[in-house]
């Protein structure tokens, strides 16, 4: 592929089927993506943890903790940030930004939209396989 | 050694020995003086060093009749002129700090220092020492930091590295701060009060383990003072670790770095990797060191220590931990270039105003 290849929409999900604060693991032309929702946002990182493997569509969402000093627990954005079900490694949900280490550890994140059934049925979405009615909004994926 | 003398060398861990309870007893209050005399307390030197013992002396530096590295001329002579050091810090090992009794404790601990600021500090100008406290007590520890830090002579104040309980507890938290208002690193040294077995697995049967899982005990103490938040808290607070070695850093930084990512959110406060950490705010004396024979392998070493600022020169005197007149004896050009002066310099606030 070339860097100028378009990018294409692919239908993943149905709003509606992932609870509040749930994932569901997709595939898109082969690759396995975990999509999460958050409060009627959505947000799609590579499955794979960039540490060991873990899949990431089975961690838990979780505030991100920070400290001003020893014994002070903030806790800020709520339910954004994913950790590994394996060894806890902490990733951004919305950028897939390790916190560790966020420059040069990051789980692929892609970009999501929603949209009505009704304007999916003019394309040029990709559903694959996914049955899309008119009444429903659905979740898409971009890639490449 | 030419090339060593003209460095300026500055030895960070010399070993000024109490000859005996009698020397010190000026040094107490009429109170105190009864007390040690009536209970004939004495000989507290630490199980580490057993007087008698080959570690605990060089045998040319051993001199009939006295304890070795008790007096001044031995020093001034067998180290000092000898190696040409133009400033040396003292770290006293006597027993204070390990009595049970926090009041004992600290009256052994002030007639010690004052006993260092008489004899030792008051007779060589090259010379400069540590603060020795009951660390058991925080108040009285406290004190004794302020009793002797507007003498700009004590550098650094001394802990074993073994004590009551993990020194990043909030209950030492008071020490900290009294350190970092006065510009004085704290120091651990290794030794023991002897409240808790040097294994997890509870008592070796030899001197020879002690020494050897003594690497454990320095790890247990520098993570609990990562893990609980003491760099973060005082953050222009230093550590030495003296006579710790070296060579586990390379697998601290690795599985502290490792755990620290997947489960920082239980220490937030911990916003660097303890490796980082490590690098920025903690020195290592060179002796004793147990670096690998094989130069590749100790350039192996030094490459994942990867930090050329974090060592600090040391000679261990009168410890035995080498012979000859060239203290620098097989230690890499890397770990000496800057650990000989340089890094002493910019531990030691105090060391850099008078040099």
């Amino acid at each position: 592929m070339s860097a100028t290849a378009p990018l294409t929409q692919h239908v993943v999900a149905k709003v509606g089927d992932i609870p509040d604060k749930g994932s569901k693991l997709v595939k898109v032309k082969g690759r396995p993506i975990a999509l999460f929702h958050v409060g009627g946002e959505y947000f799609a990182i590579s499955n794979v943890c960039p540490h060991a493997g873990g899949e990431l569509c089975h961690g838990k969402l979780v505030g991100l903790i920070r400290s001003s000093e020893p014994g002070v627990y903030e806790r800020t954005r709520p339910f954004e940030m994913l950790q590994c079900p394996w060894h806890g490694w902490e990733f951004d949900v919305r950028t897939g930004q390790s916190y560790c280490d966020p420059d040069s550890i990051k789980a692929r994140s892609y970009a999501v939209t929603v949209k009505d059934g009704a304007e999916l049925a003019e394309g040029p979405f990709v559903a694959e396989t996914f049955p899309v009615s008119v009444q429903d909004q659905y979740v898409l994926i971009e890639m490449k | 050694m030419g090339h060593i003398a003209a460095t300026g060398l500055i030895d960070c861990d010399i070993h000024p020995a109490v000859p005996g309870m009698k020397a010190l007893l000026p040094y107490f209050d009429a109170h105190w003086q009864e007390v040690i005399d009536a209970r004939g307390v004495d000989g507290l030197d630490l199980a580490y060093y057993p007087p008698n013992a080959p570690i605990s002396a060089r045998p040319d530096w051993r001199v009939a009749g006295r304890k070795a590295g008790s007096a001044l001329a031995d020093l001034q002579s067998q180290a000092l002129d000898a190696f040409g050091i133009s400033r040396g810090i003292l770290n006293c090992l006597y027993g204070g700090p390990a009595m049970y009794s926090a009041d004992l404790s600290a009256a052994i601990c002030r007639a010690t220092n004052a006993w260092v600021a008489a004899e030792w500090l008051d007779k060589d100008d090259r010379l400069r020492a540590s603060i020795v406290i009951p660390v058991q007590n925080t108040e009285l520890a406290v004190d004794e930091i302020e009793r002797w830090a507007p003498d700009r002579r004590f550098v650094q104040i001394l802990v074993l590295g073994a004590h009551e309980s993990l020194l990043g507890h909030r209950e030492h938290w008071p020490i900290y701060r009294a350190a970092e208002k006065h510009g004085l690193p704290i120091a651990i040294h290794a030794g023991s009060a002897m409240r808790h077995a040097p294994t997890a697995n509870g008592w070796p049967s030899t001197l020879y383990e002690e020494h050897c899982s003594f690497a454990l005990t320095f790890q247990s103490q520098l993570l609990s003072l990562i893990a609980e938040g003491v760099f973060t808290k005082f953050p222009a607070l230093r550590v030495v670790l003296l006579e710790s070695g070296i060579s586990w850093l390379p697998s601290f930084f690795w599985r502290g770095t490792k755990m620290w990512r997947g489960m920082r959110k239980e220490i937030p406060w911990v916003d660097a990797s303890p490796a980082a950490i490590v690098r920025d705010r903690v020195r290592f004396s060179l002796q004793t060191w147990d670096l690998p024979q094989d130069p590749t392998q100790l350039d192996q070493l030094i490459e994942q220590i990867d930090a050329d600022d974090i060592f600090l020169f040391s000679t261990d005197y009168p410890h035995w931990r080498f012979d000859g007149d060239d203290p620098t004896r097989g230690l890499p050009p890397a770990l000496l270039s800057k650990a000989l002066r340089e890094t002493p310099l910019a531990t030691y606030p105090r060391l850099k105003e008078t040099v």
